[in-house]
């Protein structure tokens, strides 16, 4: 048994993180008080952000069935088959704590974790995309949070090679103390390369590799991922991990070549909670024991504790399980990547962890109790009885006409050009990229057959917050609609559920209706969930964020050089709107910059209506019929027109067929979309879905004729101005 | 025409050189650590962030072991290029003039970009014209080229009015030695090899290499 001079007591396990009722809950699973190796080991392993204690329950009603999926959620990555013997891995996951902290390392961090779990299951990391939210930009913290944390995942993505090639941002007052970044990493493999974590085979060997080990990150999941931020933030500094991504590169090189080798049985990364929560999944998905010598892991600093090593979250650290006769090999490969590699243990059949310091028991947890026996809450869901969030501060004049409301909403934070933000990427390393940014509604990925993949990412938490059930159903839907537009099929999603603290029934009534919306529209659209995350207790002082589930979804086209695009292409086209469906004004952008309130609930959709229309753009985006495509999402169908009028450079000409203009104009919903092509596919379209022909490509100005004589008119160049000219200021 | 890649730890874009100069001839990797350049043709030192950069940019390269031959094939008159971190690297290892500095914007920027041909006259760009315009992209945050202070250079491709990405002087993004078998550029050539991914324009300087070596030279 462990030496048990000077045990931690209860107070020492709150002071971690746990419950009183947890701390008493692992006395009684060891049958003693844990030391502090232990405690700290279980302080992580039963955080929310290891042991999703408040939400594993809700997440069973999730898909994970479809016919394309190899890898469903438990491991580091989900997968789909992508044909040609490919199959494509692929993760969300959040850093928004570490990045509310030190955006910067916090968001580079980010990166680095999302391209490790995808190289873990044996793919090569080809795309990253990222969705963030903040403040409003008239705050200088949003400022400061947003420039920094856009430098810091450049500073990743660029350097290690991996294009990031897509992304989306919001601006919004409840993101303002809790700043959201998730990334998505897509990844390629040969189908037998495809690596499951689980630790197998009593007597092999357990291999660290990449960066040495030391006190950076200590205690992240628990005090950084898993309670409320507040004004102490300063101090827990410490706890955010400093990125390497040279070190990585090299670490991700040297594992796709072990892997392409054979040489490796698992393979598994470090993240949160470090060695303790890579080891104790690694033995439990393979119902084994694992001995770690913590005396044989290099370290940063030689004062090290057993229980600081154990918990270290040191960035760029793999862990792998060997076949004895293969550990020369293994170490070979590791110092041709110039990678560090040390074998720190073995498997054993005993079901323990068990961590070693030169010959002396240092912690001694069944697996089980570590992994699988963390106590699981059931949600108090309650509907808020008044409104969770206060109305946004109004920015429009209240007496601006459609005119200058279409240039305020191009011009505005959640609708204006991206670029400033993506041309600090590189989106086109590897050679795959058909469709960068502001070309198509999705990113576009050439697989080397004549196939393409197609991805996006996104999540209207505003209207989440409306409605947390119809908000998540639009969030699939659009990911759904912006393949579309791409002409790619979905074939699986992953999610990042950023939520308030679940603790507070508002925030668990989100949750579960969010859940169940994510659900019903992955059914809807037969769209398998691979695996994904959640991130709670996004909140501070001020209340929670914006509930945000953020999707991403990954699809393929049979014709990458047919991939659809959003600009106009072609004078004399005929514009057509395709989509049987209503849009309205409450929730909308436009609502937002009058400063209106958040409606009650969001019109119910149609699932399989919108499923159709997706369809029918699909197909027409295919057959290459058509010249542009492009979803109306946020700011409705003037918005839609007039971004695919500056990306293609080219004026229309609209006919305004009566009703309530500003609807027509500025209302949204899900399911929408802005075509142009020859008008006789229009016309055979109509057989089978709602289409409406408004009008023609052409000139340089857009044109809306209300009748009557009266008309309105914005040359392309004025939208360009304002919509090129709405975050650019913010990164002089 | 083969060509080598030399692949430092860091580099990012040596398997996009070796496809795109596969596409004009034969291309293999070289690594770091090896002094043996397996009897290529022509040199590639191709972009990323070798050994991270996190010195000076190409500052620790220019001394790997492979580099020691790769200045030695150059001063024996062998074409190199190099391209961004390359680029770099060769500045660093006294094979090209001038510097490269931090963007004026102090960003790393990724953009398609216009470059105009100053001199066609190089095994480089013989496939081209005084003139030509060719459309590829930039991406760095150290990019703006730096005039040794004695003496003219010999500029190869300028970027077009409106397209500096960097503030380079004089529109600089690509120079040449005296020579003219040692040579350099900003721009990623090797991500402008088909027009599925934006642009065929960089094929060119590929192409140029690969091409039959003109009567007399």
């Amino acid at each position: 048994m462990p030496e048990t001079a000077a045990l931690p007591g209860v107070a020492e396990a709150v002071a971690l993180g746990l419950t009183e009722d947890e701390y008493a809950l692992v006395v009684e699973k060891l049958g003693r008080p844990p030391n502090q190796v232990e405690l700290a080991m279980f302080s992580l392993l039963w955080s929310e952000h290891c042991a999703y204690k408040h939400s594993k329950r809700l997440l069973g009603q999730l898909p994970t069935e479809g016919e394309h999926l190899l890898m469903g959620p438990g491991e580091n990555a989900g997968a789909v088959d992508v044909g040609g013997g490919l199959a494509c891995a692929f993760k969300v996951e959040s850093h928004n704590h570490p990045s509310a902290v030190e955006p910067f390392q916090g968001a580079a961090t980010g990166v680095g974790g999302i391209l490790r779990d995808v190289f873990a299951v044996g793919a090569r990391p080809v795309a990253v995309l990222d969705s963030l939210r903040f403040g409003e930009p008239s705050s200088g913290r949003s400022r400061y949070l947003l420039d920094r944390a856009v430098a810091g995942i450049g500073h990743y993505g660029n350097s290690i090679g991996v294009p990031t090639v897509g992304g989306e941002v919001y601006f919004e007052g409840p993101y303002e103390q809790n700043c959201l970044v998730n990334a998505m990493c897509l990844g390629l493999a040969p189908h037998e390369r495809l690596t499951r974590s689980a630790a197998a085979g009593p007597g092999n060997v357990i291999v660290l590799m990449g960066a040495s080990t030391g006190r950076d990150g200590i205690g992240g999941a628990s005090v950084l991922a898993s309670a409320e931020l507040d004004e102490s933030d300063e101090a827990k500094r410490p706890s955010v991990q400093i990125g390497d991504p040279f070190e990585e590169k090299k670490v991700m090189e040297c594992c796709l070549e072990l892997l392409d080798r054979g040489l490796l049985v698992s393979l598994q990364d470090l993240g949160a909670a470090g060695l303790t929560s890579s080891a104790a999944e690694m033995a439990s998905k393979g119902g084994v024991g694992l001995d770690l010598d913590v005396g044989r892991v290099a370290l940063r600093e030689s004062d090290m504790e057993a229980f600081e090593i154990m918990v270290s979250e040191s960035q760029e650290r793999m862990l792998a399980v060997v076949e004895p006769e293969r550990v020369d090999d293994v170490l070979e490969v590791c110092e041709r990547w110039e990678v560090g590699g040390s074998a720190i243990g073995e498997v054993t059949t005993s079901g323990h962890l068990r961590v070693l310091r030169d010959g002396r028991v240092e912690g001694d947890v069944p697996v089980a109790a570590l992994v699988d026996e963390c106590p699981l809450y059931d949600l108090s869901p309650e509907r808020p009885d008044a409104p969770v969030y206060p109305a946004p501060a109004a920015t429009l004049d209240p007496g601006a006409g459609p005119r200058e409301t279409l240039l305020a909403l191009l011009a505005s934070p959640n609708i204006a050009s991206r670029r400033p933000l993506f041309e600090q990427y590189d989106s086109i390393v590897q050679s795959r990229t058909v469709r960068r940014p502001e070309q198509s509604d999705a990113a576009v990925l050439a697989l080397g057959d004549g196939t393409a993949l197609a991805v996006s990412i996104d999540g209207n938490g505003r209207r989440v917050a409306a409605d947390p059930y119809r908000g998540t159903i639009e969030a699939v839907l659009e990911c759904a609609s912006n393949l579309a537009c791409a002409g790619a099929q979905p074939l699986g999603l992953t999610n990042c559920l950023n939520f308030g603290n679940p603790e507070k029934p508002h925030v668990a009534w989100q949750l579960s209706e969010s859940v169940r919306g994510l659900a019903e529209a992955c059914r809807a659209l037969s769209v398998p969930v691979v695996g994904g995350n959640v991130s709670l207790y996004n909140e501070g002082p001020e209340g929670p964020i914006y509930p945000t589930p953020v999707v991403g979804m990954v699809g393929q086209t049979p014709h990458a050089a047919s991939a659809g695009q959003l600009g106009f292409a072609r004078a004399g086209d005929a514009l057509a709107f395709v989509g049987p469906f209503q849009a309205h004004l409450p929730g909308s952008e436009v609502a937002k910059l009058r400063g209106e309130a958040l409606p009650d609930e969001l019109p119910e959709v149609l699932l399989s209506d919108v499923r159709r229309a997706q369809e029918t753009v699909r197909e027409a985006v295919r057959s290459g019929e058509v010249s542009s495509a492009h979803d109306a999402a946020e700011g409705g169908f003037a918005v839609a027109v007039a971004e695919s009028a500056i990306a293609g450079d080219l004026g229309a000409t609209l006919d305004f067929t009566g009703g309530d203009l500003d609807r027509f104009l500025f209302g949204e919903g899900p399911g929408r979309f802005v075509l142009t092509g020859p008008r006789e596919v229009f016309e055979r379209m109509a057989e089978r879905i709602a289409v409406t022909v408004f009008g023609e490509v052409g000139g340089d100005t857009l044109t809306i004729d209300l009748g009557g004589g009266e008309r309105l008119e914005w040359p392309v160049a004025e939208l360009r101005d304002a919509w090129a000219g709405g975050l650019a200021p913010l990164f002089p | 025409m083969k060509f080598g890649i030399v692949r430092f730890p860091g580099s990012c874009d040596e398997v996009d050189a070796q496809l795109a100069a596969a596409r004009v001839g034969e291309a293999e990797l070289l690594w770091h650590g090896d002094r043996d350049l397996r009897g290529v043709d022509a040199v590639i030192v191709p972009g990323g962030f070798s050994y991270g950069d996190y010195l000076r940019v190409g500052a620790i390269a220019r001394f790997s072991p492979v580099m020691e031959s790769v200045i030695d094939f150059a001063r024996g008159g062998g074409p190199v290029l190099g391209i961004c971190n390359g680029f770099q690297v060769l500045c660093e290892a006294g094979l090209l003039p001038g510097a490269l500095l931090p963007n004026v914007g102090l960003r790393f920027v990724c953009r398609q970009v216009d470059c105009v041909v100053a001199d066609a006259d190089t095994p480089f760009t013989r496939d081209t014209a005084p003139g030509d315009v060719l459309s590829i992209p930039v991406k760095h945050t150290t990019g703006r080229y730096h005039r040794p202070p004695d003496g003219d250079v010999r500029v190869v491709l300028r970027y077009a009015p409106g397209h500096n990405p960097n503030g380079s002087e004089d529109d600089i993004a690509a120079v040449a030695n005296d020579a003219g078998n040692v040579f350099g550029l900003m721009p990623h050539p090797e991500h402008a090899v088909d027009p599925l991914t934006g642009s065929a324009d960089g094929l060119r300087i590929f192409s140029s290499l690969a091409g039959p070596v003109p009567a007399g030279a």
